[in-house]
């Protein structure tokens, strides 16, 4: 059965990690829809979140191939335990004067805010998880998106674990 | 610096004197340290960006260069070294198309899984990123077909960064690692300290296996009725021919080798049934398709042994024994996984299997499939017929010699002929199919191996893809013995218009080719030609007699095919025998 999957990848930090983790990826005919890097706990390693589509045997696969890399530490399918996942979205939308408390009643809903404000645009950050954003997305779409910028899942697992 | 090194008489010496620190180049550290790895031959092609390098190796006498006539020819002696020797093969190329010419050698390495350490030049480091004269990422180029890549940026480095490398490409399953060093990183000089530890967090190949599975298959063994072992260039690279012997003769198991995996048991073996897959034997792939327990050892399930994955081995069993956790389960799902070094699972489960009087139907079945369909071929007086080649190849030489192939019909009728009596004795291009790979993989086999016979069999088609590097064979005197079996056709590809794309002949006559004798000579190594049985015998009788390399070509018939033959998109019990031929 197709499903996503959400996995954490710890890797070396060196040069070039990113092209062997994407390109085993690619040419292995792994799907990613997300792919977010940065710092982890420990210098010198940072920390990927992969959300990929696949069964079973192919996250099966994926997990057994990164862990060929050799500057793949650590594998974690975060889905296998409850998790919190967020990303986190900035959506440039159109908004004469009078439509801005139509949109900021919007965006209170969401708990979202808006950071920077234009003569005929806001610029609204949303944090959340996926379905969230989608919603905000949807919600904020009959007035008109002029940019958007989404920055794909950063997720951990909850608890001592 | 190197003026201060007091004159001294060996290698030991100078790796005793080496581990005290020293200011030198990096062009003298990967030397000294390619020395202190146990490197005795270093096959490659000079140019800009490894100046230095060579200007290092100019007195350099430690181990021996081969100057190669193209850095493909390096690769692939690197890798025939490799393959021979069981040591990780050593070459050198520049920067830019030096090193792009690498890549069908690597990758050739890399799907067979041959340890090699590939050291590239790249131009100075405050030039990379600018599209410099001779640039090319080769890092990114070759990552998807090395196990593990550098690109050193900083002098300190090259020790910990070249004694990685051997660490990674000889250990686990083996493979290709590259090592690219750009100018200013061979010239830059730094106090040398020999490194000889390895700190490597993400990479712990596991050898031993889980004892629980172990179990299960000792289990396994013991009720199977119809049981099949299929034998992999695995068991050869983790030297376990010995163990494996040891196991078929303790199980009485019959036992069926891949292309990479013959010479893990003698080839007069009853119990051998021969290759298995698309040119296999009659008998190896019945028998694969009845057998209820398939015990894999160290090999990948290719789809060339496997044919319509749908379909394989459907009565029986699966048992993968394999060091790379990713083989198991890519194509064939098994029943019982063993993720371990094949050596060290054949030592553990040995003491645990017994010689069985059970299944005596089975091999009873299985002498009768071979009685039944040999392997054969329709001799001829009139003609030439490229099987017979290479069983008076293997009756002369008895089994004893190095045989390389190249890639096609000649290969084939090389794997199904030719008899093996021990590992590392049968070097072929298996997973990448690289056509101009076995001469060049014989001169390799030949420096990791002086005294033995060497012999290179090659079709009309891949020979003109290296024959080049004749040159080094006649400079060095490397006593090659080069075989061309001459059809005048790319053999393989017209077999498959033949049978499949309904003779349409397109492009497959290779009208044009050199005179093999007079292109041989050209470079100083004597020529031989044959057309029939008489002169043949004469022409490779004088070969093997002849000090030095010699290439004889024989000439063949072009109808001649590779039977059996599993079309593709077929089970492997669906053979075309040839026999309406």
């Amino acid at each position: 059965m197709v499903m996503k999957h959400t996995i954490a990848v710890l890797v070396n930090d060196q040069p070039g990690v990113l092209q062997r983790v994407s390109g085993l990826f690619g040419r292995r005919g792994f799907n990613i829809e997300s792919i977010t890097v940065g710092q982890s706990e420990e210098v010198g390693l940072s920390r990927m979140v992969i959300v990929t589509l696949g069964d079973q045997n192919t996250l099966e696969q994926i997990e057994k191939q990164l862990y060929k890399l050799i500057d793949v530490i650590k594998v974690v399918d975060l889905g296998s335990k409850p998790m919190v996942a967020r990303e986190l979205a900035l959506i440039k939308v159109k908004s004469e004067p009078a439509e801005r408390p139509e949109i900021m009643g919007v965006v209170e809903t969401f708990r979202a805010s808006v950071v920077d404000i234009g003569s005929t645009s806001m610029l609204v950050q949303v944090v959340g998880d996926t379905q969230k954003i989608d919603a905000m997305i949807e919600l904020l779409k009959p007035y008109g998106i002029k940019e958007l910028s989404r920055t794909g899942v950063t997720a951990m697992i909850r608890g001592n674990a | 610096m190197s003026a201060q090194i007091p004159e001294v008489q060996s290698v030991e010496e100078l790796l005793e004197k080496w581990k005290q620190p020293e200011v030198i180049t990096g062009s003298e550290i990967l030397l000294r340290s390619l020395v202190l790895e146990g490197v005795d031959t270093v096959f490659g092609y000079p140019g800009g960006a490894v100046l230095y390098i060579y200007d290092a190796l100019h007195n350099f006498k430690e181990f021996k260069h081969i100057l190669t006539r193209h850095e493909q020819g390096a690769i692939h002696a690197a890798d025939g070294y490799a393959r021979a020797s069981g040591k990780a093969g050593v070459c050198i190329a520049t920067s830019g198309p030096g090193a792009t010419n690498l890549v069908t050698g690597i990758a050739t390495a890399f799907m067979d899984s041959v340890p090699l350490v590939v050291i590239t030049g790249n131009v100075f480091s405050s030039l990379i990123g600018t599209d410099a004269f001779q640039e090319a990422d080769i890092t990114g180029i070759t990552m998807p077909i090395t196990k593990h890549s550098y690109l050193v940026r900083d002098v300190e480095d090259l020790p910990r960064v070249i004694h990685e490398a051997f660490h990674i490409a000889n250990t686990g399953r083996k493979g290709p690692v590259l090592i690219d060093i750009p100018k200013d990183v061979s010239a830059a000089k730094t106090l040398f300290a020999p490194v000889n530890t390895v700190n490597l967090r993400g990479y712990n190949p596991r050898l031993v296996p889980n004892k629980l599975q172990l179990e299960k298959l000792v289990r396994a063994i013991a009720v199977a009725e119809r049981p099949v072992i299929i034998a992999g260039g695995g068991v050869i690279y983790s030297g376990a021919h010995e163990a494996m012997y040891e196991f078929v003769k303790r199980t009485q198991i019959p036992i069926t080798t891949t292309l990479l995996g013959l010479g893990a048991v003698p080839s007069a073996d009853d119990l051998w049934m021969g290759m298995p897959g698309m040119h296999g034997t009659y008998t190896a792939n019945n028998a694969i398709q009845e057998c209820d327990l398939l015990i894999n050892i160290g090999a990948r399930f290719d789809d060339r042994v496997t044919g319509k994955l749908n379909g394989f081995a459907p009565k029986a069993k699966i048992v993968h024994i394999d060091i790379d956790p990713a083989e198991i389960g890519k194509n064939v799902k098994p029943d019982i996984p063993i993720v371990g070094d094949v050596k060290t699972v054949l030592e553990m489960l040995n003491p645990d299997v017994s010689r069985t009087a059970k299944a005596d139907a089975w091999r009873t079945q299985i002498a009768q499939w071979k009685m039944d369909k040999p392997l054969r071929y329709n001799d001829s007086e009139s003609e030439l017929k490229p099987q017979w080649v290479i069983e008076m190849i293997n009756e002369t030489t008895k089994g004893e010699a190095i045989v390389t192939t190249d890639v096609g019909q000649h290969q084939m009728w090389a794997a199904q002929y030719y008899k093996f009596n021990h590992p590392r004795s049968w070097i072929t291009s298996g997973g990448l199919g690289t056509m101009g790979f076995g001469f060049p993989a014989a001169i390799g086999a030949q420096m990791a191996y002086p005294e033995r016979l060497v012999v290179s069999i090659n079709g009309d088609g891949g020979m003109q893809m290296c024959s080049q590097e004749l040159a080094i064979c006649a400079i060095n005197n490397i006593p090659v013995k080069i075989v061309v079996i001459n059809n005048e056709v790319l053999g393989m590809v017209r077999q498959w218009q033949t049978l499949i794309y309904n003779k349409r002949y397109s492009y497959t006559d290779l009208a044009g080719s050199p005179d093999f004798v007079k292109l041989a000579e050209a470079y100083g190594v004597k020529g031989l030609r044959a057309t029939n049985k008489e002169e043949a015998s004469a022409a490779w009788k004088e070969a093997l007699e002849t000090p030095g390399p010699v290439l004889v070509e024989f000439l063949v018939p072009k109808n001649e095919n590779v039977y059996p033959m599993v079309v593709q998109g077929a089970t492997i019990d669906q053979m075309l025998m040839g026999d309406e031929e």
